[in-house]
């Protein structure tokens, strides 16, 4: 793979994130009802930071909850690798609440269609937002972010790297081409 | 008339050669040639006695989906085998003269290897009254065995060695403890306790060994003429050390050895396929290694085969339920040429040996030697290799432990007086 | 990993890569929608060659839970002996698109054979006295429940070692995990060897400070073969308050089930705080959810 470009440095990302929080916040008008769901495995850290973004300017705590969505992925019957399943952890009842999915790259769509059916399967929201890093478009599903924090128009050979401090030791998303095989 | 050109000679008195061997009249004419209308080369081949197979499972009558006369006997002659011993338990069991009688008559007209039928020792093989040793003999049974089941009576061996003993008929056993070895499907010890399957242990051939070397004892005290004890397929080295004592001893008892037995151990068992399920069962490397070496010193007499032909279904049940037994007829010869005499430098004229004088002296036959004059019951072995196919098998049990094995020694002309029986494709 | 079908060959690991993913799945059987659709498209048979009521009901559902279809061809080993032989089954049921085949018999080695003759996945649901593999999975999974690790603890296994599966299955997978085995029973009941565990006549030695006590059933037809006095059984191996005194202060008792109480185990025991008997059955459900998710995704079709 060729490194092309930085799509977004540290105070870049901090920016948008904080935006986000901020629109999150004003479209659910306060954070009454309000609960953010990491998807593993950097929507989670994502999800704590607005979290904590939202405890600065608003004085008040919004649950996180983490999920993953590999047993509700639409290619198992497919795949040649088996995906890792991990811990789904929401130690709140969802029913009645607003609930915020957060992931880092929405690309296809289907990430997002398996987090919307595992929730409907965990209890009756009141609705659901979903917010992303950034959006490189290419979508298969009829799904579009709620709260996006860069659009990046991408060709298909291109990746999206995002790198956490809390994951990857750093904050930065790069865009990356894959080489011709 | 036959003449085989520059052939080795292997029989149980040595190698010599290479020689031409002229054939007629049913008899070895010369060891140096002569003329023939049929002249075949024989560099680089071995001519040795044919083969004698004292325990042959050769199912007919009752059993004819597993095997009949016509495949077994071809089977045989395909092994180099020129003289059969066909065992007694079949449906009904051969324990009558008119059986005998049956069974020989069909396989004359078959004119492959010649049958020599084992009759039942007891009725039915029950195990309770004896059949009639003298009109069984006068029939041409071969020897007197319950074998597909052991002797449980100790007084009914007793009177059936007393019995067959002026007779000249051996009487041949299945030397297990049934009690001990219950239901039994693979040798006892740590590795059936590991595969969770029900073990045979080795005790239960040691002690009816034992057992029946003081039956015979006792059947020697008490008649006028020499009883003879033949055991079959001797598994164990403790059983084999026995024997190798009452040998010294100066008891009447002989004994064989299989193919698998010499071949395989226990471990076979690892992969579950029941086609590794025999009885007596396979054992432990100490063991075979034992056997071989009682090969060599006389304390066993022969190789049999114990050629068990089941059918493929049979052979794919599981473990509890699959017959005991494998055919062997085919590849007896090959295997053990390779695997004992070129792997392991087991004397060719001794393996020879335990394939022709060895079970011929059991049965009370004249030895055959490569000499002129001599019956031209003989077979043509090719050194060359090539893997074992049970897919080309005569036997109707198409399937063998030893699929794939890449074997030399294979018989590649059988003759019975003189008459090619078998002849490969050359 | 392929098929399960015993342990032979596992690392610690695999074992507990599969224990994490029965963690999740154990999670999944607490949601108000005790359901995933991870296996769509996947057919699952269980071919019961000897009858299980339990082990297949916990298998099937486990399939279902995983939204696998499922079938379930249960054989009286007496109609295989009429004709129609275990690979005729097999191949019947390949012919329908089965993708994997829990398979349970009465002899060690069925699955085993199963493997030679069917392109599915094949899962050891117990054969003979061979494996048991998911009942020591769940066996596992339920004492690290309890004990926190297996590292160093002393589990004992109380009964008929020698016919028993589940104890050989533990035996080869608690050791994995760190665990000291030791099995007790008479010496009629009992193996020459076992590999992964200590073997003992005295059941005190066992229970002496264990931290775990497994206590297996005792078979009806073990007295009826003159293996063993019944009554001699419960005076000197039958799992007593008295006799767990031994072992470490509540120590939890696990059973495989079906249990005979005042046989093997006072029956007072079984009702107690101590037996996990109950969280064994919810655990077998979890684990057998992974052992299906673990070998039938990621396959080549």
């Amino acid at each position: 793979m060729r490194f092309k470009a930085e799509l977004l440095n540290a105070e870049e990302m901090r920016r948008a994130l904080y935006r986000i929080a901020h629109e999150i916040v004003e479209a659910n008008k306060g954070v009454e009802g309000l609960a953010l769901i990491g998807i593993h495995t950097r929507g989670i850290p994502l999800a704590e930071r607005i979290a904590r973004y939202i405890r600065e300017f608003e004085g008040k705590e919004v649950p996180v909850g983490i999920l993953d969505i590999t047993l509700y992925r639409d290619d198992l019957s497919e795949i040649g690798v088996r995906p890792q399943v991990r811990e789904t952890r929401i130690p709140f009842d969802i029913t009645g609440k607003a609930l915020v999915l957060v992931d880092d790259v929405l690309y296809t769509g289907r990430t997002a269609r398996a987090a919307l059916d595992a929730l409907m399967d965990l209890g009756r929201p009141r609705r659901i937002y979903l917010a992303v890093l950034v959006d490189r478009g290419h979508r298969e599903l009829p799904i579009r972010a709620d709260f996006v924090g860069k659009n990046v128009p991408t060709a298909r050979n291109e990746v999206v790297k995002v790198k956490l401090s809390e994951v990857d030791g750093e904050d930065r998303v790069e865009l990356w081409e894959k080489e011709e095989a | 008339m036959l003449l085989i050109k520059n052939v080795k000679l292997v029989d149980a008195l040595g190698e010599r050669g290479p020689v031409d061997v002229l054939i007629g009249e049913g008899r070895i004419l010369s060891l140096h040639g002569g003329k023939a209308e049929t002249v075949m080369d024989g560099r680089g081949l071995y001519l040795a006695p044919g083969f004698v197979d004292l325990h042959a499972h050769l199912r007919e009558p009752g059993q004819e989906v597993k095997e009949e006369l016509s495949t077994g006997l071809l089977a045989a002659v395909r092994g180099g085998y020129t003289d059969i011993v066909s065992m007694p338990n079949t449906s009904p069991p051969v324990d009558t003269p008119e059986a005998v009688r049956a069974l020989r008559k069909k396989a004359q007209a078959l004119g492959l290897a010649r049958l020599h039928p084992a009759a039942a020792l007891t009725q039915a093989q029950e195990g309770k009254a004896l059949t009639e040793a003298g009109l069984l003999k006068e029939a041409g049974a071969s020897l007197l065995t319950d074998d597909g089941h052991t002797n449980e009576d100790a007084g009914i061996l007793a009177a059936g060695l007393l019995q067959a003993s002026p007779l000249g008929l051996p009487v041949a056993v299945h030397a297990e403890d049934a009690s001990l070895r219950r239901g039994g499907v693979m040798n006892d010890g740590p590795l059936a306790d590991l595969l969770g399957l029900p073990g045979n242990p080795p005790e239960a051939e040691v002690a009816r060994i034992a057992r029946d070397l003081e039956v015979l004892r006792y059947a020697l005290r008490r008649s006028p003429k020499r009883p003879h004890l033949h055991i079959q397929h001797l598994s164990t080295k403790r059983g084999l050390e026995l024997l190798r004592e009452a040998k010294r001893a100066g008891l009447p008892v002989t004994a064989e050895a299989t193919p698998h037995h010499l071949t395989l151990t226990e471990e076979a068992l690892r992969s579950f396929d029941p086609l590794f399920k025999v009885a007596p069962p396979l054992r432990t490397p100490e063991d075979v290694e034992a056997l071989i070496e009682g090969l060599l010193d006389g304390t066993l007499d022969a190789i049999a085969t114990d050629h068990a032909p089941h059918t493929q279904a049979e052979k794919e049940m599981d473990l509890l339920r699959a017959p005991f037994g494998i055919p062997s007829l085919e590849v007896a010869f090959p295997l053990l040429y390779t695997e004992l005499h070129l792997k392991q430098g087991f004397p060719l004229s001794r393996l020879v040996e335990l394939f022709t004088d060895g079970p011929r002296k059991v049965l009370g036959l004249k030895p055959l030697h490569l000499e002129e004059g001599a019956e031209a019951s003989l077979v043509l072995l090719d050194p060359k290799e090539r893997p074992v196919n049970p897919k080309a098998f005569a036997s109707k049990a198409r399937f063998s432990p030893w699929t794939g094995w890449v074997l030399g020694g294979w018989p590649v002309l059988t003759l019975v007086e003189g008459r090619a029986v078998y002849q490969a494709l050359a | 990993m392929r098929h399960l079908l015993d342990f032979q060959g596992w690392t610690r690991p695999e074992v507990e890569n599969l224990l994490d993913t029965a963690r999740v799945m154990a999670e999944v059987l607490e949601r108000p929608v005790k359901k995933v659709p991870a296996l769509q498209g996947f057919t699952v048979a269980t071919v019961f060659f000897e009858p299980s009521t339990r082990t297949r009901i916990s298998f099937e559902l486990a399939a279902r839970r995983m939204s696998a279809d499922v079938v379930s061809f249960a054989a009286q080993t007496s109609s295989l002996q009429k004709g129609e032989s275990y690979k005729d089954t097999l191949l019947t049921l390949e012919a329908m698109g089965i993708d994997a085949y829990v398979i349970r018999a009465d002899s060690a080695g069925v699955p085993h054979q199963a493997t030679r003759w069917v392109k599915g996945v094949v899962i050891n649901g117990g054969d003979g006295r061979r494996a048991h593999p998911t009942q020591a999975l769940l066996d596992a999974y339920t004492l690290l429940e309890a004990l926190g690790t297996l590292e160093g603890k002393k589990i004992a296994i109380v009964g008929d070692i020698l016919h028993s599966r589940v104890a050989r299955s533990n035996v080869e997978l608690l050791p994995l995990l760190g665990a000291e085995v030791w099995v007790a029973g008479p010496p009629t009941l009992l193996p020459q060897t076992l590999p992964g565990a200590r073997l003992t006549p005295h059941l005190e030695e066992a229970l002496a400070e264990a931290d775990a006590v497994m206590v297996l059933r005792l078979q009806k037809e073990r007295m009826e073969a003159g293996l063993v006095h019944l009554q001699d059984y419960i005076a000197h191996y039958q799992v007593t308050e008295e006799r767990l005194r031994k072992a470490k202060p509540n120590a939890p008792l696990l059973h495989p089930g079906p249990m005979n109480r005042d046989i093997e185990l006072e029956g007072t025991l079984a009702d107690s705080e101590r037996s996990l008997v109950n969280r064994q059955v919810r655990n077998g459900q979890a684990v057998r959810m992974a052992v299906l998710y673990h070998l039938l995704v990621g396959k080549e079709r």
